[in-house]
């Protein structure tokens, strides 16, 4: 079966400073693989190389088994196919919701303004954000940014999706809702890579768990696995304390 | 503890309200203090032996009156070269800042030719490049160019201006947050898409205020022209003093600038005040 996303022995500084120490992954079509780990273990910077937002030093990252540092992947095509949404939201503080939602659609896949529009409406509704298209993100809660975020990923349509602790922002009865859309889209078949806190989330929806300390994969496996029976100390000794901060 | 619906909220305590004294008085002082010094003043400078001299070189209402229609002709154009020259100088000065944000070896020498002309540009005084211009170019006759002195001045202002607004816009878009670019690359954007759409409507609101006051410096100094012999109101008024030894002219010229600069002035604090209390707003 073909890898959706291959990455080997991926490498990369920040200056001296080591922050993916050969990573080696691989994620299969269709599959949802959770990244875990502590604040600065590397799990931003890992989905932004697969993204080519950031330059990597050593390794390779292949999508659908070519590199994208392949010339097929030099204009926009790797965007167009994996989609991300960040930790701090990052919209268009000068383009209202629906335009920010829009934007993609209309002007790198230019899908017409009325059916960029209808979908991006879909959407809103979908995630109880209706009433909020005209809305510029300065008047929104940063729960409310986060949910247009990934509304703004998710216009594009495409095949593999990275969030970035994306329930890191909402309210708690907010999270049940993403949650169910994000297993909608695994349903759908999409194929994602999503960083988080919330184990109760991780457990929920991903096929794999992988468990990153200082830019390694110290262990990885079915959630079921990883979160209740670790084998590695430093994954209990992490999962102890996201079980003493009460988000187990 | 319940409240039960009956009890009853005590009403908040009334707004303070400001006595006739406390409103007025703090008022009435600076009103009286101002009138009073400006007033010795006045009395100072009319009282000079030399007054009724420089009344009748400087502010000579016949003089002014007489010299007014020439003037005002002048100053019109003063006014049609400042806002042609804006819409230009905004327009080539942004493409100027793109070309210098420019990044990959394709579009190395627009990047190049950018760094070097503001360089160039920017420390050339002014005036200088006016008389380059307004007497150089024409003077080359070179087929299918206009060759009026007006045409070539302008030019040398928007080329000498836009150096300096390319650095403004350039500040404003190195302002736009990292995070915005990454946003815009990962949805699929282009360089030039994410320039269009996500960097330079937030960098051109960054640096609107900025903008407005070299819209302002320009806006005098459009009277450079008069040193190739453009009739504006500078010209004008010099002519007029060359004829009749009277200065007059001079002071009807600059009240007309100061009737446009003044505005302006006010228009560019708005603006700046405006962008303060949205920034404020933001990080609030
Ligand atoms: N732009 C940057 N420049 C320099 N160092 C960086 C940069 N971005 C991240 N780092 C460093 O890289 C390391 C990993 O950062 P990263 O953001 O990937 O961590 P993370 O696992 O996502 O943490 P968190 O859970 O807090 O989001 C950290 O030590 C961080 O300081
Ligand atoms: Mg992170």
């Amino acid at each position: 079966m073909m890898k959706r996303i291959r990455i080997e022995n991926l490498t990369k500084y920040y200056g001296d400073n080591l922050v993916l120490d050969a990573i080696d992954l691989e994620v299969e079509e269709h599959e949802v693989v959770c990244l875990i780990g502590a604040s600065g273990s590397g799990k931003s910077t890992l989905l932004r190389c697969v993204n080519k937002l950031v330059p990597y030093d050593h390794g390779r990252i292949l999508l659908d088994d070519i590199s994208i540092d392949d010339e097929r992947f030099n204009t926009t095509e790797l965007y167009k196919r994996v989609g991300i949404v960040f930790q701090a939201y990052n919209l268009f503080p000068h383009m209202n919701v629906l335009d920010n939602i829009t934007l993609a659609p209309r002007r790198v896949h230019r899908t017409s303004r009325a059916e960029s529009e209808a979908r991006a409406l879909e959407l809103l509704d979908m995630f109880g954000m209706n009433g909020y298209a005209h809305s510029y993100p300065e008047r929104l809660s940063g729960g409310q940014q986060q949910r247009v975020a990934i509304i703004r990923a998710l216009a594009t349509n495409p095949e593999v999706l990275m969030l970035d602790e994306v329930t890191a922002a909402l309210d708690p009865e907010l999270i049940g809702g993403v949650l169910k859309i994000i297993k909608d889209l695994k349903t759908q078949g999409m194929t994602m890579m999503i960083v988080t806190h919330e184990m109760g989330f991780a457990r929920d929806v991903a096929d794999r768990v992988c468990f990153l300390e200082g830019g390694r994969i110290l262990e990885e496996g079915l959630p079921q696995k990883i979160l209740a029976h670790p084998e590695n100390p430093r994954t209990r000794q992490f999962l102890q304390r996201i079980i003493e901060a009460g988000r187990l | 503890m319940s409240s039960s619906p009956e009890t009853r909220v005590p009403a908040p305590p009334a707004r303070r309200t400001l006595s006739f004294r406390e409103r007025y008085v703090p008022f009435l002082i600076s009103f009286a203090s101002v009138a009073v010094v400006f007033g010795l003043l006045a009395r100072l400078v009319t009282s000079a032996q030399q007054w009724p001299r420089i009344k009748l070189q400087f502010f000579n209402a016949d003089a002014i009156r007489a010299s007014f229609p020439l003037v005002f002709r002048g100053f019109l154009t003063n006014m049609s070269v400042w806002v042609i020259a804006l819409f230009a100088i905004a327009g080539w000065a942004l493409m100027l800042a793109i070309f210098r944000s420019l990044s990959g070896p394709l579009l190395a020498p627009l990047k190049v030719f950018a760094i070097l002309y503001i360089d160039l540009l920017r420390g050339i005084p002014s005036l200088l490049l006016v008389l380059l211009f307004g007497f150089g170019v024409p003077a080359l006759q070179i087929p299918g160019l206009p060759r009026t002195g007006l045409f070539w001045g302008g030019v040398a202002m928007v080329l000498g201006y836009s150096a300096y607004a390319a650095e403004v816009y350039r500040s404003g878009m190195e302002a736009v947050h990292d995070g915005q670019r990454a946003a815009a690359k990962a949805l699929g954007l282009s360089q030039w898409q994410t320039l269009r759409f996500a960097i330079v409507p937030q960098a051109v609101r960054n640096v609107l205020p900025a903008l407005l006051n070299l819209a302002v410096a320009l806006q005098k100094d459009v009277a450079l022209l008069s040193v190739i012999g453009v009739r504006d109101a500078v010209r004008e008024a010099q002519i007029y003093t060359a004829r009749t030894f009277n200065y007059s002219s001079l002071i009807a010229a600059a009240m007309l600038f100061l009737a446009a600069t003044i505005p302006m002035a006010r228009f560019t604090d708005y603006v700046a005040r405006k962008d303060q209390e949205r920034r404020f707003q933001r990080t609030v």
